[in-house]
């Protein structure tokens, strides 16, 4: 039996489905966590509440599996309380940008030192295939049995919009690209986050007769378009694909250094 | 180029089908769960989709040592 | 001669109750009538080099401050009504992961948004019953400034001690009230500390409940690595469906504060030992109650008083000694009558319970109590 150095192995296997891509994300992640050499007892991993959140219960770390949309408010408590600790908050796409949208955007806003995952599969998931603010238009969900008639966010643009100083994009597809953006935005002292375009063949992929994991995973890299290729492109040609790669780096300083400062200056106003 | 032998986990893996699809040499076949079955290993050029592309952990490869033949 | 008196608001007395106690993670969200609390936080915590945030919500507030204990701090939260319910998901959190940490509510006129700026106190059960499933609940009322510092830093300590969310259950009568306090007195309370790990890592079994029924959850980034999940789950942490285990960790949740109600509960009594009438107050209504009862007395009365200062667990015990030698029971409190459903039951037909409930927004007076009083035992 294979042994994973930062996973629970006795975990396995895990709960999801045959080809969900989430056990593809979990080892992209786990190669990074590696190639970082991250200390384990100094490493959180945080997580909301979805098929993707059941991540960290696999992963041998300090692991918090949170309430529904709020693991990016939790880990906000663990940096700021302790921010010698490496926090990552692993969510899905209805959990990061449905119930969790407003802790998505302030976090962002906040520059505050955490990794975010988002293991985008287009759908809710847990509950049976329901239709999430990252659906595509048109695409067909249990409560969209006509199409999704919603228009969708772009999870990068809102990140970067919002004020995320790391925003990278990749897919289960690209699951080498994936680990090495995944160990980029590590190296972002504020707040990054990486999209992982995922695919659950149950939820979304059946039901919108694209059928069989491998093609399910191909129509995704059938719509991908590399950031460098994308800039000699033009906005027709690049309508409904997907940006993948580095998106946006802007490095600032991270909150929790900021809130240092504030304490150096309470601490001299309360000696006087 | 460094060798490896590939071991499978059939405890972990759930048959998906992913390591079988994406083999660039077909260096799989399906048993009858959907499993692969290592049927043309001397095909493998050592790529690792299929090591990258497993949900489950079940798919390792393993260095070979000195001497040893990886069963090509 | 005390040399450290200051004329404090109940809010402030409480922000300084919990930094005494070691509080020194603050997140919250500002809301009438509690935000004094968080201004203080702002300023005080610093200083001390605690962390004060303003989250974009009240929800996130409440997951902000558990993350921060997950690590060891001791953190404290402070709301009101509508705050208090969409804090109610992540309380329920904290309970099941065994998470210590305090929310305030000064309570103020609901539903809804009901009376930002006027008293109530409608979150009798709301404060023990407001999230979904079963747990044992601890909730402290004080109806001083001193009383606020004391028992905000009580209920730190048993926070820290049940590994349990405490509700300091506040109103705003109590909350903007100036009153004088003793600071040197008041900060010889007591602290207490959680119990941390001294197994091997490798022998630690998070939810492992000590002689209490408490588990010992060692600070995140110490080494002994654990899951903690809202799911239910076993000794280890980790979720289960096995009945055994899933009825062993729900009937710990409810006794390990009810086996433990004698070291938690908490009341006053005044003139009980003859009294053949009992008003029962708490909070800020306890305050006209007790001049209500003065009155009383002063007219030869024999009238006693109650006041429950846990209000969950409720003081049970002691109220049940009263009984016998009291025919009537006058519960007077600001909601359509919550807590005196739990007098009632208590009583069990034994002594007749009736009640002045007082729902104007107002603050209830003396002379109403009076009047209540010669109605109902005369």
């Amino acid at each position: 039996m294979s042994h994973k150095k930062y996973l629970r192995n006795n975990k396995l296997p895990h709960i999801w489905c045959p080809g969900c891509g989430n056990g593809i994300v979990l080892s992209a992640f786990e190669r990074a966590l590696e190639a970082a050499d991250v200390d384990k007892d100094k490493t959180v991993i945080v997580s909301g509440i979805g098929c993707s959140s059941r991540m960290p219960t696999y992963m041998d770390f300090n692991t918090l599996h949170t309430t529904h949309g709020r693991a990016l408010a939790f880990a906000t408590g663990v940096k700021l309380a302790h921010p010698e600790l490496e926090v990552f908050v692993v969510m899905g796409d209805g959990d990061a940008t449905a119930i969790g949208g407003n802790h998505l955007i302030h976090a962002a806003r906040r520059n505050i030192g955490l990794n975010a995952i988002v293991i985008n599969n287009n759908i809710y998931g847990m509950t049976g295939g329901q239709y999430s603010p990252l659906t595509p238009t048109g695409m067909k969900a249990t409560t969209a049995p006509y199409g999704m008639v919603e228009r969708n966010f772009d999870l990068c643009e809102l990140a970067k919009a919002a004020g995320a100083t790391y925003v990278a994009r990749g897919t289960v597809y690209h699951a080498k690209q994936l680990t090495d953006l995944i160990l980029e935005s590590m190296e972002n002292k504020g707040f990054s986050l990486v999209e992982a375009v995922s695919t659950c063949p149950v939820g979304f992929g059946r039901r919108n007769k694209i059928r069989g994991n491998y093609q399910l995973m191909e129509w995704v890299k059938d719509q991908c378009v590399n950031v460098k290729a994308a800039a000699k492109k033009t906005p027709e040609e690049l309508e409904h694909k997907i940006l993948i790669g580095k998106i946006h780096h802007a490095p600032a300083e991270e909150y929790t250094a900021c809130y240092d400062k504030i304490i150096a200056i309470a601490e001299k106003e309360a000696k006087r | 180029m460094a060798a490896f032998r590939k071991e499978i986990d059939l405890n972990l893996c759930k048959g998906c089908g992913i390591c079988i699809d994406i083999c660039p040499k077909e260096v799989y076949d399906r048993d009858p769960l959907g499993k692969p079955i290592m049927e043309r290993d001397e095909n493998c050029i050592y790529c690792k989709q299929c090591l990258l592309h497993c949900p489950d952990f079940a798919i390792e490869f393993i260095p070979l040592k000195e001497g040893e033949a990886d069963g090509k | 001669m005390a040399n450290n008196v200051k004329l404090l608001q109940g809010n402030e007395a409480c922000a300084l109750g919990a930094i005494h106690a070691g509080v020194r993670f603050y997140a919250g969200y500002p809301i009438t009538p509690s935000t004094e609390i968080a201004e203080i936080m702002a300023e005080e915590l610093p200083k001390y080099g605690g962390k004060f945030i303003q989250m974009e919500d009240e929800l996130a507030s409440m997951a902000a401050v558990i993350g921060a204990s997950l690590t060891g701090e001791k953190a404290l939260t402070a709301t009101s009504g509508p705050g208090f319910s969409l804090k109610q998901e992540n309380i329920g959190y904290a309970a099941m992961a065994e998470v210590p940490c305090v929310i305030v509510n000064v309570q103020r006129g609901g539903p809804s948004t009901g009376l930002p700026t006027s008293p109530a106190q409608g979150e009798i059960y709301q404060s023990k019953y407001g999230s979904h499933g079963d747990r044992g609940a601890i909730v402290l009322t004080p109806s001083s400034v001193p009383e606020c510092f004391r028992l905000a830093a009580r209920a730190v300590n048993l926070a820290e001690k049940y590994m349990t969310p405490v509700i300091l259950l506040t109103d705003e009568i109590v909350g903007h009230m100036r009153e004088a306090i003793d600071l040197d007195e008041a900060r010889k309370a007591e602290v207490w500390d959680r119990k941390k790990p001294d197994c091997k890592p490798e022998d630690y079994v998070p939810y492992q409940p000590d002689e209490n029924g408490v588990p010992i959850l060692a600070p995140f980034g110490t080494g002994y690595r654990y899951h903690v999940t809202g799911l239910t789950h076993n000794k280890t942490g980790f979720s289960t469906m096995v009945p055994s285990e899933v009825e062993e960790v729900n009937w710990r949740l409810v006794n390990k504060v009810e086996q433990n109600a004698d070291d938690i509960v908490e009341w006053e009594e005044v003139y009980t030992d003859d009294a053949e009438t009992l008003i029962l107050a708490y909070g800020g209504a306890a305050r006209a109650a007790r001049e209500a009862v003065e009155e009383l007395r002063a007219q030869g009365e024999k009238v006693g008083m109650f006041r429950p200062i846990s209000i969950w667990p409720f003081p049970e015990r002691a109220l049940k000694s009263l009984l016998p030698k009291v025919n009537t029971i006058l519960v007077t409190e600001m909601n359509a009558g919550q807590l005196a459903q739990e007098v009632e039951r208590i009583a069990g037909g034994e002594t007749k319970v009736q009640g002045l409930f007082v729902i104007d927004g107002e603050i209830m007076t003396p002379e109403e109590i009076i009047e209540a009083w010669q109605g109902v035992a005369k």
